[in-house]
């Protein structure tokens, strides 16, 4: 599974006139009390804990004081073809920043390298702006960067532009699920249709689905085989839209209580007003046509209500 | 036991959007506030304690990295605690702890959420593989509890309505409150629409961006201080599952185990008696009813009795979150927090126009996850 969102990222009076310093290919670094220049810029005073508010040009062009290979690169990084990872002290500055340096070749890096920015063509004020470095000695023209450490004080931020407020930084993770024993025979008895629950050897509860005892710690047992029908022991309804949400609202989600089970599983409550859902409610599983299953919770599509009296409070009242 | 006390504390002006402030910024505006309140010098702070919410909301992983320069860590020692939404009162008692075992003498703990970085019903719908495709929300989490609540005790359909209104008014006299609705009515809150049946949009916490701090010292440190400081009588943290068979979530084992616990190290035994103002996390209003019945300030299916009654308003017997609590404003790591926080600022004196005149003794309380883990502590002007 994927999970992806477009974070953005406040950047505050330091770091929003950094992002500006890129967008007009100009590095910016942060002077602090003890006189060093930190590139990239530190928003407060490591020493005095003051905010720093001394942000000084720094070359463009740098040297590399340490590196390694990366062969195979990943999602998300720099570069899609082999590069160097560097940290790169730039003309001017005290600190060093980690960056990938398109040498080519793992035989073209050395550590006292000299290096270059390389500008991305659009910039936009973020920190994508700084593409990557290239070997100084390239056949392509001296591109970046001004002086080394001439100070613009507090007019770097004017001379680069308004401040940048907002950076959209998108992140993607990529999960592979590896199933339990007990999420293996759970998922396998719905691809025939059935539902399963394991007991607690413990404490003698019937899970489902079935999984290790979250009050006693210790492996489920027995299998047993529960109903598709059970009773709506509590449930909200759903009026309001959010990200990420899978049905329009309004639904009704339930906590139902299979016969068979010690604890409710949630599902969908279909096929009636939202307004006539009630606790202590007969329902009754309905399945999804028998060639769409497969082994996964999705075989059911909602649960229906089956007619019957309400179960009586008290036969619940433990489950809720 | 070692004595401990919160010297100061600190909030920022919480927001839906922050977007002046970095993270970094944002923790120091609470954590510069909170220096000025304790009268404290960055060299005196012996160690931080760092607390947030799950790292999805924000989308960066293990903040603490990267902040520790900011928030004054570099060179000391530097914790990060995360127990979900009860995280900024997790902080708070770990910091408590250090000074109690006698490892330090100030600690700094700060909490904080920038909710605005990302989205946290989002964050919090991402449902793993092989589960049905039910997503409700974070409301929709704890609306069947509620639901299960008004049931078992015939709880009047109103009352969720009076502690919203109760909580905004509070709110509006809180400068640094999100929400402040002093105009809030019983009528505008259940007119307002149903989001997860039963919760309406006003019994609802907002999505803010905030952060706050507190300085806990020792007893030597509390001594040398020439304001009140609030002394941490007793503290208690206590976790369940999030689910088994037989949890009662409106009345959850842990919260009443830590509760249990807590008077009994304080040496009270009749809260509601003894209890001057309690800051409790409330993010919904009808939580209000449930935990004052978990947190032992009266008897099962009770609570709500107190609340309609209006004695946890501000000159009630028992004032419930006079700075306005979650109900207002919800930088959800920092929101424990600022409920110990607000409960020391009433014992200080220092709660301004919220103040709770007379305030000796305050509790406050937070908890997270699915009802799992709860934190709270009492403080008091003598220790």
């Amino acid at each position: 599974m994927t999970i992806a969102f477009d974070y953005t990222r406040s950047l505050g009076p330091v770091l929003g006139r950094f992002m500006a310093g890129l967008r007009d290919r100009r590095v910016l670094g942060a002077r602090t009390s003890d006189g060093r220049v930190h590139v990239p810029p530190l928003e407060f005073d490591p020493v005095t804990h003051k905010p720093v508010t001394d942000l000084v040009e720094v070359s463009g062009a740098g040297t590399v004081v340490s590196w390694t290979w990366s062969p195979h690169p990943l999602e998300g990084q720099p570069l899609d073809r082999p590069f160097g990872w560097a940290l790169i002290r730039l003309d001017g500055a005290d600190t060093t920043m980690i960056h990938a340096v398109d040498a080519g070749a793992e035989t073209r890096m050395r550590t006292g390298m000299r290096v270059r920015a390389r500008w991305a063509a659009d910039r936009t004020g973020h920190i994508r702006d700084l593409a990557c470095f290239e070997p100084a000695g390239s056949s392509v023209g001296s591109s970046a960067g001004s002086s080394a450490g001439s100070a613009v004080g507090s007019s770097a931020g004017e001379a680069a532009g308004e401040p940048v407020r907002i950076m959209v930084t998108p992140i993607r993770l990529h999960y592979r699920h590896t199933t339990s024993d007990e999420e293996d025979h759970y998922l396998r008895a719905l691809a025939d249709g059935r539902l399963i629950g394991q007991r607690c050897p413990a404490c003698r509860k019937v899970y489902v689905p079935p999984r290790v005892c979250p009050a006693d710690g210790v492996a489920p047992g027995e299998v047993v085989a529960v109903s598709d029908r059970g009773t709506v022991t509590t449930f909200c309804v759903v009026n309001v839209p959010f990200a990420g949400q899978r049905l329009d609202p309004p639904y009704v989600v339930a906590q139902v209580l299979l016969d068979g089970a010690d604890i409710p599983v949630p599902h969908l409550i279909l096929g009636l007003d939202a307004a006539q859902v009630r606790m202590g409610m007969r329902v009754a599983a309905v399945w999804r046509d028998r060639a769409q299953w497969s082994a996964t919770p999705e075989n059911i599509a909602h649960f229906e209500p089956t007619g019957e009296p309400d179960a009586g409070y008290e036969s619940y009242a433990e489950h809720l | 036991m070692r004595r401990a006390a919160v010297l100061g504390t600190g909030q920022t002006q919480h927001r839906s959007r922050r977007t002046d402030v970095s993270m970094a910024g944002l923790c120091r505006e609470a954590i510069d506030r909170a220096l000025t309140d304790s009268d404290t010098d960055w060299s005196q702070i012996d160690a931080v304690v760092l607390g947030k919410a799950p790292d999805l909301f924000e989308g960066v992983m293990m903040p603490e990295l990267f902040l520790a320069d900011a928030i004054g860590a570099a060179g000391k020692p530097l914790l990060r605690v995360h127990t979900a939404g009860s995280v900024g009162g997790a902080t708070a008692l770990v910091a408590t702890s250090l000074i109690r075992a006698g490892v330090h003498r100030r600690v700094l703990a700060v909490a904080f959420e920038k909710q605005s970085e990302s989205n946290a019903m989002w964050a919090l719908s991402i449902q793993p593989p092989f589960s049905a495709p039910i997503g409700a929300g974070a409301g929709g989490y704890f609306a069947p509890h509620i639901r299960s609540y008004i049931r078992r005790f015939g709880v009047p359909e109103h009352v969720g309505a009076l502690v919203a209104v109760k909580d905004r008014r509070n709110g509006a006299l809180n400068p640094y409150a999100h929400l402040r609705q002093p105009d809030i009515t019983p009528e505008s809150v259940r007119s307002s629409p149903m989001l997860w049946d039963p919760i309406r949009y006003d019994e609802t916490c907002p999505s803010s961006d905030g952060a706050c701090a507190v300085v806990i010292g020792d007893q030597a440190a509390a001594e040398s201080s020439s304001d009140q400081v609030a002394w941490i009588r007793a503290t208690a943290m206590r976790t369940e599952p999030t689910s088994y068979s037989g949890k009662d979530h409106v009345n959850p084992r842990a919260g009443a185990l830590a509760a249990r616990a807590l008077w009994a190290a304080a040496g009270i035994s009749d809260p509601l008696d003894e209890v001057d103002v309690a800051e409790i996390y409330v993010p919904f209003s009808w939580f209000e009813p449930m935990w004052l019945e978990n947190l032992g300030f009266t008897g099962p299916g009770q609570g709500w009795k107190l609340t309609e009654a209006g004695e946890t308003g501000i000159g009630g017997r028992l004032p419930v979150n006079p700075s306005g609590g979650v109900l207002c404003s919800n930088p959800i790591g920092a929101s424990g927090l600022l409920r110990f926080a607000e409960a020391a600022m009433q014992v200080m004196g220092r709660a301004g126009a919220h103040q709770v005149a007379g305030a000796g003794t305050a509790l406050g309380h937070a908890y997270g996850g699915g009802s799992q883990f709860f934190s709270m502590w009492v403080v008091g002007k003598q220790p």
